[in-house]
């Protein structure tokens, strides 16, 4: 099967999970003999040659085409409001909402352009980026030749419905996490909502990453039951890491790790280590990230009077991630609303025993791991208690963690993903 | 000699309530009243009142030929005084007809067998002194160990205490070529004789009742008499024995169970050469005809058999070390409050709910657990044993200090 497909981000310049989940989508459906056609926005040519790469800023568009037309007028919704971006620290956050977008005949102008130049990045320009991307979606639709179309993400479901409207195949969209998972019940507005909708509605198959954001999608979005199938996320590398990283401190470690935002819910991590400190003097708690509530957290934290067991790192990556799982005791994935959540599974791969919340799609996946219910810090409380003090259960985790992560793999996803595929390939008329 | 032995396991524990690490220390109080008060009712409605009426009517209708045994935990007849006294009633009542036999077995369906000689005597004894204070001075006369475990030595200790005869699973590996529908006698001490559950007709009723999937759904009457009939003619005693549960709450009233409890005696004795016995009257009119050799030991618990329910992994082993380790102090402690949880927390029902076999042997452990996962089983259960751990240890604080 030739696939067209159409991403926003692919290692290794990812802002995070969605350029890692495409990556090891596309590798396993390589192993299964499946010729995928990866148009990103902006290649760096240092991508590994896994798909038929297409670079978005490479392609020039025609204006003989009238289909342009239509797809531009299906995108006059873009227009950008604050606050419509999740992605950003809260010192970009605040450059961003104070930013207004120009009278749109220059954006018009801007995305007609013979030749566009995308950042591939989050950033202010990003309703724009995701407009063009569409017009070259059109392009590459008409130019080369595929059976299937799969777009992930909202940011690429403008494409992907644009080369359904020029080739007439059947589409995918892959939905990684959706706006009520970034906004709360807040999410249901504004463009990026929008364009989750049209895509999901638009998509002749939809593919959630749990059962989670299947039951979303189908109760907020308006899918249709019998059109979305789950496929959960793997792990790339499934081996354990050894790390000689000791840490500096005699007492245990309890950490957060990830984006400090609404949808990661920060704020009950930090309650549950007040719970766990006033009680046990031996153990630390770390936040490690950046992120809209990092100053509210901080000031909590101050009030809460633990500044002295509490700590930030601010946003880590590379090395220091690896170095915090492997120095942690425990690892707490406390999302409100999380539609997969990879973070668990690496910090499985260090051997760390993970608290996940029950309102997580890993939590589908993963047994070997305490989950919670996000708001209820009693138990998450008393499970960090647990786990920091009767240590028959982290060394279960330890020995089974590694077998579960086994069992992870996207070549299975792949699998699953083909016969969607095949399924969908076989009832075009 | 040719008889039927019905034997049913009534078992509920003590369940442990939400109870969170800041409350060690604070809260000495374990127990969920309300769950438990809510468990026994139900299945008071569900299966003992019905049941017991049930084998009260089947007992008057063939006096002195259907006979019945049970073994009642003790602390299942806590909960019947607390919250079912007409559940303890009606047992009485079949008691009282002379063909209903209690066993005996530890007061608290704990699994101290396998730790120590003098906590199992200890809780044998309480058991056999409950059973006589509630049953109008019965004195059981066979054992029936928790879940069926057993081993040589198990049942060695048993024939030390004085027991005559004592009912285990007739485990294929254990059995090989063997046939379970003999009398057996342990390999240490040939005076205490062992009766083996025929797990095959016994989970016939017990599992498969209503088992759609299986290929001799629906259980009929005269299937379950034709079996009985091809049962080798050298063959004496089938040993039929189950959770009583099974009766109205695993295999629920529309399944049919009670029209087949019903009608099983009357088939049986007019269709078949098998008579009822109690395991008493087994053990008296049967002669054991070989040792039975069971040097690990044994249970009636899953595929395997064996102890891995309660005991198979690192949770369930620490819980089980850390609770034991306070055995010997425990001799020393005079408080009725120390003794009663002691007792309760012993209760192998608390080890069940940590084991992570469920997440293949799934439906069975699921079933029987009142938490969501074997980890929050652990927690909970680690923190009222801390709990426990550091009252013991006020109270010999106590005592030091008034002694000196």
């Amino acid at each position: 099967m030739k696939v067209l497909m159409f991403g926003w981000e692919f290692p290794p310049h990812i802002s995070g999970g969605l350029g890692t989940a495409c990556y090891g989508l596309v590798k396993g459906l390589v192993h299964h003999k499946q010729d995928i056609i990866f148009v990103v926005p902006k290649l760096w040519g240092d991508e590994e040659p896994v798909a038929d790469f297409v670079n978005a800023s490479d392609v020039e568009i025609d204006y003989r085409e009238t289909k342009f037309i239509d797809t531009w007028q299906n995108l006059t919704y873009l227009e950008i409001n604050s606050y419509l971006v999740p992605y950003l620290g809260p010192q970009e956050f605040e450059k961003y909402t104070d930013y207004t977008m120009h009278h749109r005949s220059d954006v018009e102008e801007s995305v007609f352009s013979n030749k566009y130049e995308f950042s591939g990045k989050y950033g202010k320009n990003l309703m724009e980026e995701v407009a063009r991307y569409a017009l070259v979606a059109t392009q590459i639709a008409k130019s080369k030749d595929h059976d299937l179309i799969h777009a992930h993400d909202w940011l690429a479901f403008p494409a992907g419905i644009a080369a359904k409207q020029m080739s007439g195949k059947p589409l995918i969209c892959h939905i990684h996490a959706t706006q009520y998972d970034r906004a709360g019940e807040g999410g249901a507005q504004g463009p990026v909502y929008e364009m989750e909708k049209a895509g999901l509605l638009a998509a002749d198959h939809v593919v959630a990453v749990s059962h989670l954001t299947r039951n979303l999608v189908i109760e907020k979005y308006g899918v249709d039951p019998d059109r979305v199938s789950v496929l959960h996320n793997a792990v790339l590398d499934a081996s354990i890491i050894e790390s000689k990283v000791k840490k500096k401190v005699p007492e245990k470690i309890v950490t957060f790790l990830g984006r400090i935002t609404f949808q990661k819910g920060p704020e009950y991590f930090v309650e549950a280590a007040k719970k766990v400190i006033d009680r046990d003097p031996n153990v630390r708690f770390v936040m490690a990230g950046n992120g809209d509530l990092l100053n509210r957290m901080i000031e909590r934290v101050a009030e809460l009077g633990m500044g002295t067991k509490f700590h930030f790192t601010g946003f880590l990556k590379g090395q220091d991630v690896d170095d915090m799982y492997a120095m942690s005791d425990v690892y707490v994935m406390p999302s409100v609303s999380e539609p997969f959540g990879i973070a668990p599974l690496e910090a499985v791969r260090h051997n760390t025993p993970v608290i996940i919340s029950k309102q997580s799609g890993v939590s589908e996946v993963l047994r070997n791991a305490i989950k919670i219910d996000f708001w209820d810090v009693d138990a998450m409380a008393d499970a960090i208690f647990a786990l920091l003090h009767y240590q028959s259960i982290a060394k279960m985790f330890k020995e089974l963690g590694s077998e579960e992560l086994k069992n992870l793999k996207w070549e299975h996803v792949a699998a699953k993903l083909v016969t969607v595929y095949q399924k969908l390939h076989q009832e075009q008329p | 000699m040719r008889t039927i032995c019905f034997y049913f396991q009534v078992h509920q524990p003590f369940r442990v309530k939400p109870y969170r690490f800041f409350d060690i220390g604070e809260d000495h109080y374990y127990w969920d009243d309300y769950l438990n008060k809510s468990v026994i009712r139900k299945v008071a409605q569900k299966c003992y009142l019905p049941m017991n009426a049930l084998l009260l009517e089947m007992i008057q209708q063939f006096p002195g030929k259907f006979k019945v045994a049970f073994a009642i935990s003790g602390v299942c007849l806590d909960q019947f005084e607390a919250y079912a006294p007409d559940v303890l009633d009606s047992f009485r009542r079949l008691v009282a007809t002379g063909q209903v036999e209690l066993l005996a077995e530890t007061d608290a369906h704990a699994l101290c067998s396998l730790k120590s000689k003098a906590e199992f005597t200890r809780m044998v004894e309480n058991h056999q002194a409950k059973i006589k204070r509630l049953f109008n001075g019965y004195e059981p006369k066979v054992f029936r160990n928790t879940e069926l475990v057993y081993s040589d030595k198990i049942g060695a200790m048993v024939a030390d205490m004085g027991f005559k005869g004592m009912l285990t699973e007739g485990a294929k590996h254990i059995l090989g070529w063997k046939s379970p529908n003999f009398v057996y006698h342990n390999s240490l001490n040939p005076d205490l004789k062992v009766l083996l559950k025929n797990f095959q007709l016994s989970d016939d009723i017990a599992f498969r009742f209503s088992d759609k999937s299986w290929s001799e759904h629906p259980l009929t009457i005269e299937k379950f008499v034709n079996w009985m009939n091809a049962v080798p003619k050298e063959q004496e005693v089938v040993n039929l024995f189950m959770d009583y549960e099974t009766f109205g709450e695993h295999q629920w009233a529309e399944t049919g169970i009670f029209e087949f409890m019903r009608l099983l005696p009357g088939a049986i004795l007019a269709h078949t050469n098998f008579s009822f016995s109690t395991p008493s009257e087994v053990l008296a009119n049967a002669k054991a005809v070989a040792p039975i050799q069971v040097p690990i030991p044994i249970s009636w618990a899953d595929e395997e058999r064996d102890l891995t329910a309660w005991l198979g992994n690192d949770l369930q082993n620490e819980a089980f070390t850390k609770l034991y380790e306070v055995e010997k102090r425990m001799a020393e402690i005079d408080d009725e409050e120390l003794q009663r949880d002691w007792n309760y927390l012993q209760t192998s029902d608390h080890f069940y709910y940590m084991s992570t076999k469920f997440f293949s042997d799934g439906a069975v452990h699921a079933y029987f657990s009142p938490y969501d996962t074997p980890y929050d089983a652990f927690i909970n259960y680690m923190n009222v044993l801390s709990d426990f751990i550091l009252r013991v240890k006020r109270y010999e604080d106590a005592k030091v200090a008034t002694e000196a």
